[in-house]
């Protein structure tokens, strides 16, 4: 246990996610070392994403402003809404430059064992949108795991009668890897997934 | 360093650093292990799919000082339709919920590793109404961990029944002379029905009974519930998210 200021510090690292006591300390102690300008800046950069980013109140995607950049942007398919876990799913998909539709960011996955329920998530704004926008489709992107996959069944279920299409991101084998590498689980959901080829 | 070879059935998982998990299963040979999969996160990891939850798999491990390694997993059932519908994941969650909290590490239970099979491969196989197999599985997870809901005699003076009053405190049927004044007899549908959710082996006849007495199932399921939740101290935060009709 350190004195007053430094074990706060501690402390406050320790609470982030992937910060054990170990790694807290070591960062508390590197703060300690480095310039009073180094310090500030990082402060006032945590500071300033407090007082300037929120969520967007459409999509719950990160924005400075009431609604996100591209729920802003004309030019975006307000026909087609892609449905992820985080935001920062959202830059990952944003990177591929494939997509020009919407997104949907819930705050998470489903996970009865974490008490994580459907209220939980941002599932009502989602049913409020296919209320008040043009929606045809919904493309559920969550997590191929078991918390991605629960989520995934419990929207469909859930948007299905509404008559909207609902389609499921492909999940299956990783680009540039030989098909013999791959292990049973992924090679299956590859085949659950495959598609017609065109002529 | 050891290495052991062990079938386990994966319970569920927490993320550990950038790209490595840490595993809680249920073997055959060790009760419950908790271990190390390293870079399992990662795309086209060697691991690849085969340690989500609710997988059956044959593995190789190493000891750890603190947490076992996992050194090779082979898919021996992926139970994949489990998690591919809501209502089974979420039946499945409160199973693999109950032997987190009551399967010791380091203390063979092969019972209950059978029990957690069968209870998968029941909601594998994509049931109308996955909500009787939970709540068979929890009466049965019980039985095994020493607590018995009791319908053939009276759980007080043991005089054989059927008795007409439940109890959960006491761990079953009552007779007349041992249940406390005041207490309503229960429907002999009820506790039948609770009887044929305790008894082990039984999973074919669960559907017809959750389908044909929907009132009595529901009675036996919310004792079947209470009884797990008294007699293990626990509450079972999955239990809510189960589908039921
Ligand atoms: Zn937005
Ligand atoms: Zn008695």
């Amino acid at each position: 246990m350190y004195e007053g200021a430094v074990q706060d510090l501690i402390d406050e690292l320790g609470r982030l996610p992937g910060v054990g006591p170990k790694s807290a300390q070591r960062i508390a102690f590197h703060l300690m070392q480095a310039d009073t300008a180094d310090a500030s800046r990082l402060a006032e950069a945590i500071t300033q994403v407090k007082a300037t980013v929120r969520f967007c109140q459409r999509c719950w995607n990160i924005s400075e402003a009431e609604e996100c950049r591209i729920c802003r942007d004309p030019r975006r398919d307000e026909a087609v809404v892609c449905v992820v876990e985080e935001a920062r799913d959202v830059v990952a998909i944003e990177r591929t430059r494939e997509y020009r539709g919407r997104y949907h960011v819930l705050g998470g996955a489903i996970s009865p064992i974490d008490g994580v329920g459907p209220d939980e998530l941002h599932v009502k704004e989602l049913l409020g949108r296919l209320d008040d926008e043009p929606v045809e489709e919904l493309i559920l992107a969550t997590n191929p795991n078991v918390e991605g996959e629960a989520t995934a069944s419990y929207l469909s279920r859930l948007v299905t009668p509404l008559g909207v299409r609902v389609t499921r991101l492909a999940s299956g084998l990783p680009v540039g890897g030989d098909l013999d590498y791959a292990d049973e689980v992924t090679l299956g959901r590859a085949f659950l997934g495959r598609r017609e080829l065109g002529v | 360093m050891a290495t052991y070879r062990e079938q386990g059935i994966v319970l569920r998982s927490y993320k550990l650093g950038e790209t490595d998990r840490i595993v809680h299963l249920h073997t055959q040979g060790r009760g419950k292990v908790r271990a190390v999969a390293k870079g399992v996160r990662r795309p086209g990891s060697r691991f690849g799919g085969r340690l989500e939850a609710y997988s059956h798999v044959d593995l190789q491990l190493y000891e750890g000082r603190n947490l076992d390694v996992i050194n090779q997993a082979e898919l021996l059932a992926s139970h994949a339709a489990v998690r591919a519908d809501f209502a089974t994941s979420a039946g499945a969650s409160v199973m693999v919920e109950l032997v987190d909290l009551v399967a010791q590490e380091g203390e063979r239970d092969n019972a209950l590793f059978l029990l957690l099979r069968a209870g998968l491969q029941a909601l594998d196989a994509g049931p109308a109404d996955p909500a009787v197999f939970v709540d068979a599985f929890l009466l049965r997870a019980a039985s095994i961990v020493g607590f018995h809901a009791d319908t053939a005699a009276c759980a007080v003076c043991r005089r054989p029944g059927p008795h007409a009053f439940l109890s959960v405190k006491a761990g079953g049927t009552l007779c007349s002379d041992c249940a406390p004044p005041g207490t309503r007899a229960v429907d002999p549908a009820v506790i039948a029905g609770v009887g044929l959710l305790a008894t082990p082996g039984e999973w074919a006849s669960l559907p017809a009974f959750a389908r044909d007495d929907a009132l009595a199932h529901r009675t036996a399921a919310s004792y079947a519930r209470a009884f797990v939740e008294h007699h293990l101290d626990r509450r079972l935060r999955g239990y809510p998210a189960v589908p039921r009709g």
